[in-house]
């Protein structure tokens, strides 16, 4: 073994380590700078302007608004019947990509990226394409009295295609990792299809599962391209938050729109502090999958 | 319960994992199915499990048709190669998993589960672990959870896939040998994969030898050791010195080395090659009769309860030779020395290779 050479003292590491003094904070106080002037100023600029007006004045542009109101309650319809569409979507989509080899697999994996990498607004366009008057289904559905455009069901359409990705994207690599081994194992022992999803499945993804439902959560509740699209944008009816946040704005309503903009901004922090605690449990839970 | 393999053919796009196999299975037997990698052995065991869908043939459990029944109305206990434990259950819920998933009639009451699953525990010597995840432990104890889980749905047959494979080399020997007084104990009707042949050669009632998705031969340990039916046995079962050359009127010329083969004796040569077991060749000083080489002793390591010599022959063949420690110390071998190596029992086998080829 060739000799190793001295230690050298401790400040001389860091100092060969470390970058100089000066490019650590520069560097530091341009992120925070950034991060201040870009989040953290419009942030507090949004409840400052909603509750401009006293708590009162606050609650009732809220909830005193019937548009608004129904806006909330839309939201709070369109965003679950999204989540739903793609837990379902989502798992089959991961299932058949991790655990099938089937010819088109790579495509459909770079399929599921579409909606991330199309404008809202151009997939808000698709649908009015396909659903619409002049569209493909559009005399059909109207012949049938079946209403998608400018509706909830249209809402909710678009807002799970955009939203797609997030569930799908999260499962694949988490059930690749995993492999079929146990599920080969539990369908010998005698499951079936049912019990080996819910009782080896279920348990082995749950953590990812719940993570790609909150970023999809979060995602779906701000959406607004496509919404706008295929909402008609009609007061009262097809509204949803953030269309009724613009409308508002728009109609020089500042404190209403700023009301709605806040509840908006707290939906979104409740999600990101349970995502930061989903965070601390998800890598734990991925240290045991090898 | 026995297992009869019919004509089962398994290919993966063009490759033949499988080929036309055919065994049998008696009844409380333990069935080792031998073979290098991509031999067929793992894909004819998830055959018979029905994890794998045949391409054509039939696979008989007592004389009935299983092919057509799923996997997990087989009633097959399958352990597999990396355990497959489900992470997420403690030691007592992953043996109790096969109990728990049967339809309600047939499922077992909770205090019946929890006495089936601690005697299985019991069993395998793992009762006092019943409260552990698996990842709490060791790769032994994981394989014998493994069987305690597969054993739980009282299977009527066993299926193991490597058993032993990723265990370090000392918990393997002690794991076989608990398997094999296992077996005695249950009798219960077990095939087992390996690419082992000591351990096949040691734990199992009978040995099948795979080869390129076929069978090469079928026997007890003894017999596939013994009289090894193809050269590839011979070779695969342990260690063997091949002398190549030519079998002509009778005659087999091979190298240095001359005998009779009295079964070929067509006038025009074939290939052919005499194989010998390192413990089947005699080495001296001076020849004692006909029918040996001389070769230089190149390598001596005499430590062990065997001794072994690396020899090379005139035309630059390594040999091996094994010997007694007795043996070693009246004749104590020199490095550099040449001395006649004799066989005393030679297998012939033809060589596939034409004589022109080689």
């Amino acid at each position: 073994m060739p000799e190793r050479p001295p230690v050298p003292p401790a400040r001389r590491v860091r100092h060969a380590q470390q970058d100089p003094f000066w490019v650590r904070w520069t560097l530091t106080l341009l992120a925070a700078a950034v991060v201040g002037l870009l989040v953290v100023v419009p942030v507090v600029h949004v409840f400052v302007g909603a509750l401009s007006g006293g708590l009162g004045a606050y609650w009732q542009n809220l909830f005193g608004d019937p548009d608004t109101r129904h806006s909330i309650l839309l939201t709070l319809t369109v965003v679950p019947g999204a989540l739903a569409a793609n837990i379902a979507f989502g798992l089959a989509a991961a299932w058949a990509i991790a655990r099938f080899d089937f010819p088109g697999r790579t495509l459909l994996t770079s399929m599921i990226d579409l909606p991330f990498s199309v404008s809202p607004v151009v997939a808000g366009l698709m649908f009015v394409l396909i659903f619409g008057l002049q569209g493909y289904l559009g005399p059909f559905l109207q012949a049938h009295d079946v209403k998608i455009l400018f509706a909830t069901p249209g809402l909710i359409l678009a807002t799970a295609f955009v939203t797609f990705p997030f569930v799908a994207r999260e499962l694949i690599p988490v059930m690749q990792a995993i492999g079929d081994e146990e599920e080969t194992a539990a369908v010998s022992l005698g499951a079936d299809g049912w019990q080996m999803f819910r009782r080896i499945t279920l348990p082995n993804i749950k953590w990812g599962l719940l993570y790609g439902i909150i970023l999809c959560n979060a995602r779906a509740m701000g959406e607004f391209g496509a919404v706008y699209v295929v909402s008609g944008h009609i007061a009262g009816q097809t509204d949803t938050m953030p269309l009724r946040v613009e409308k508002l704005f728009q109609e020089y309503n500042l404190p209403g729109s700023f009301a709605v903009a806040s509840l908006l901004t707290l939906l979104a922090v409740l999600t990101l502090v349970v995502k930061v605690f989903l965070e601390a449990r998800v890598p734990s839970e991925r240290r045991n999958v090898h | 319960m026995s297992i009869e393999v019919r004509h089962v053919t398994k290919s993966f796009g063009s490759f033949r994992a499988v080929d036309d196999v055919s065994i049998d299975v008696p009844t409380g037997e333990l069935v080792a199915l031998l073979g290098p990698s991509g031999s067929g052995k793992t894909s004819l065991l998830r055959i018979i499990a029905g994890l794998e869908p045949a391409d054509s043939g039939q696979v008989f459990f007592e004389g009935e048709d299983a092919t057509v029944r799923r996997a997990r109305d087989r009633g097959v206990g399958f352990v597999f190669q990396h355990y497959a434990l489900f992470r997420h259950m403690t030691v007592f819920e992953n043996v109790a998993f096969g109990l728990r998933v049967r339809p309600r009639a047939a499922r077992p009451a909770n205090a019946e589960i929890r006495e089936r699953v601690m005697s299985l525990l019991k069993l395998v010597q793992l009762d006092w672990l019943a409260g552990r995840l698996p990842s709490e432990l060791s790769g032994g104890q994981r394989q014998r959870v493994a069987l305690a889980r597969a054993l739980a749905v009282q299977p009527r047959v066993l299926l193991l896939d490597e058993p032993f494979g990723s265990l370090d080399a000392q918990v393997r020997q002690e794991l076989r040998r608990w398997l094999r007084r296992l077996h005695d104990e249950i009798r219960l009707t077990s095939v087992f994969v390996t690419h082992d042949q000591e351990e096949a050669l040691e734990v199992a009632d009978r040995v099948v030898v795979m080869n390129h998705g076929r069978v090469e031969q079928v026997g007890s340990p003894q017999e596939v050791f013994d009289r090894p039916a193809t050269s590839f046995v011979m070779g695969f079962l342990g260690h063997v010195n091949i002398f190549h050359g030519r079998v002509e009127a009778g005659r087999a010329l091979l190298g240095d080395l001359a005998v009779d083969w009295p079964e070929h004796a067509e006038p025009e040569p074939r290939a052919a090659a005499g194989y010998v077991r390192p413990h089947e060749l005699d080495v001296a000083r001076a020849p004692e009769g006909e029918g040996g080489i001389w070769a230089t002793v190149r390598h001596v390591n005499a430590a062990g309860a065997v001794i072994k010599l690396e020899l090379e022959a005139a035309d630059g063949a390594a040999l091996r030779v094994d010997m007694s420690p007795e043996r070693h110390e009246s004749l104590a071998p020199r490095v550099g020395e040449r001395l006649y190596v004799q066989p005393r029992r030679l297998r012939l086998f033809l060589e596939d290779v034409s004589p022109a080829a080689r």
